[in-house]
């Protein structure tokens, strides 16, 4: 079975300069199978989640690679066409629900007016739909949220909001980026809870952008381990919390606090481990530098 | 519960501050309550942990705990000094005996001043000499190079700039210091070297440590005694091994519950 999303050889550069932010990333994404991007700030997580929307900063372009979605080359397609196939497959969950919601605008137009410039369905059918979806994230009230200011919902029920949103118009691929790191951890459960519900019912493809290797562990069934916008380990779940390939990986295991076990000290990722990294990622661009 | 030897003890604490959004023209904002009878003794030398969701009163304590804020009930003493109403001039000489670390290091620390400057600058109000040795010693410390004096902040990694900020609060030689959400905006292994390099202060400076985080993970690591609020009242408060063995509030399994572990097994998810 050939992957929904397959995502090979990725790199971009900054415009004008010639360091890569993303370096020959590759990897695939089944129907239904949720893949973990995992890694530090800077490590290029959020940018593949970008680059495969098609919503990348303008300054940053694509140098090399292929993205195929649904068998569509991305990168071949005219931008007009790129932009339609995207907006009708493929959806975001992003991370501040508090930014990504319009502050002047109530709930429902918010979700509903992507299905008209899209899909082309009528504000009556819409609204069925949208009241359908409040209720699916276990919003109790959707007549009342929808026509509330993002201001005054909570920050777990703004999230609902936007998950609702993103899987409104039925898309085969969401990119999760953080969507719980702003919320509480007992609301966290509950959304990540959510999040698996949908994306199993409904078999999306998911790409789940995080940083916490705890949330990982309960949502993906695969991981790629991101360091320098390179990915230094691609891993099943279980494989990876049964001891990771990588020792950058290793490294970063250490470093997750877990309350069960307090004697464990704490390991700060060792020099020797970012010197090793880092050697494999500038030995990649001098690979790459010969090649091109 | 009064312990032998304690810097801080508090009882029945109430904090309330005013509702600004509702506050009428003229004449003066009704007051929301915010902190309920809160009773708690913090032993010299020791680390509370303050845990809770948002919104739950952790960050009001510690703040009424420095008296940044002044309580409307209930009394706060220090090193046995009431310290509950006291003014600005009387709390002076006590505010350089409690320092305070900040959540984020970006907005705390001034980004058109070097290190050096940022770190003298509580030694200076304070009216000390040799303020280039004390630098260099709170530099030491945090186990970064003197160097470093000359540097901008946006010179340094967010686990740097944190230790810059653990560095400015130990300066003055502080008895107890509040550290608020100090690890939330990092990256988990800086994050692991600030809490290392935060324990081991606390043992060889013998600091006493309020510690106030949402992630039990960390206070685990950390802290002797952990509070748990729950919408400004205590939940729970127990010795670390207590709460985490033997938690006896459901609101406190309930946060336990909810953390997920590095582990695909865990029950309950």
């Amino acid at each position: 079975m050939s992957a929904f999303l397959s995502v090979s050889n990725l790199s971009a550069s900054i415009r004008g300069n010639q360091q890569r932010v993303l370096r020959s990333v590759s990897f695939s994404i089944d129907t239904g199978e949720v893949l973990g991007l995992v890694g530090e700030s800077g490590a290029g997580k959020s940018m593949i989640g970008k680059a495969v929307l098609g919503i990348l900063p303008v300054a940053i372009d694509i140098t090399e690679g292929e993205i195929l979605l649904d068998g569509h080359d991305l990168l071949a397609m005219r931008p007009k066409d790129r932009r339609r196939l995207i907006g009708a497959t493929a959806a975001l969950i992003p991370q501040d629900p508090l930014t990504a919601l319009n502050p002047s605008r109530r709930i429902e137009p918010q979700i509903t007016n992507r299905l008209g410039d899209i899909l082309g369905w009528t504000k009556a059918t819409a609204r069925v739909r949208a009241m359908e979806l409040l209720d699916e994230v276990s919003i109790d009230n959707p007549e009342r949220v929808m026509a509330s200011y993002p201001h005054e919902l909570s920050g777990g029920m703004r999230q609902r909001v936007l998950i609702a949103s993103a899987f409104a118009a039925n898309p085969k691929l969401v990119v999760a980026d953080e969507p719980t790191t702003a919320l509480d951890v007992t609301v966290q459960k509950q959304i990540l809870r959510l999040i698996r519900e949908l994306q199993a019912r409904h078999a999306t493809a998911m790409v789940f952008v995080t940083h916490d290797l705890g949330v990982v562990s309960k949502i993906c069934q695969r991981l790629s381990v991101l360091y320098g916008g390179m990915v230094v380990e691609n891993s099943t779940v279980a494989e990876f919390f049964n001891g990771p390939k990588h020792a950058y990986s290793r490294a970063l295991l250490a470093a997750t606090p877990k309350y069960t076990d307090p004697d464990a000290s704490l390991l700060p990722v060792d020099e020797s481990v970012i010197e090793q990294v880092a050697g494999e990622v500038l030995a990649a661009d001098r690979g790459w530098r010969h090649g091109a | 519960m009064a312990l032998d030897d304690s810097l801080f003890s508090v009882s029945a604490l109430e904090v309330a501050l005013p509702d600004m959004a509702a506050k009428p023209v003229f004449g003066r904002a009704p007051m929301i309550p915010i902190l309920k009878q809160i009773d708690l003794e913090i032993g010299r030398g020791s680390v509370l942990g303050i845990v809770g969701g948002s919104g739950s009163g952790k960050s009001t304590l510690g703040r009424a705990l420095l008296r940044l804020i002044e309580p409307v009930g209930g009394s706060i003493r220090f090193d046995g000094q009431d310290i509950t109403h006291l003014g600005e001039d009387s709390l002076r000489p006590i505010r350089r005996r409690m320092q305070m670390i900040f959540q984020d290091p970006m907005s705390s620390l001034n980004p058109r001043r070097r290190i050096g400057a940022i770190i003298a600058d509580p030694i200076l109000m304070h009216g000390f000499d040799r303020i280039d040795a004390r630098v260099d010693e709170a530099l030491d410390h945090v186990g970064l190079p003197r160097t470093f004096r000359s540097r901008y902040p946006h010179e340094l990694s967010g686990g740097q700039r944190q230790r810059v900020g653990i560095a400015r609060a130990i300066a003055l030689k502080p008895e107890f210091i509040l550290a608020d959400e100090i690890v939330s905006g990092l990256d988990v292994s800086s994050q692991a070297q600030v809490l290392n390099v935060l324990g081991n202060l606390v043992k060889e400076l013998g600091l006493t440590l309020a510690f106030i985080s949402h992630d039990l993970s960390v206070i685990r690591r950390l802290c002797d005694r952990v509070m748990v609020l729950n919408r400004g009242e205590i939940a729970e408060y127990a010795t670390a091994d207590e709460l985490f063995r033997t938690p006896q509030s459901a609101y406190t399994r309930e946060l336990l519950d909810a953390i997920p572990l590095p582990d695909p097994n865990q029950a309950n998810w």
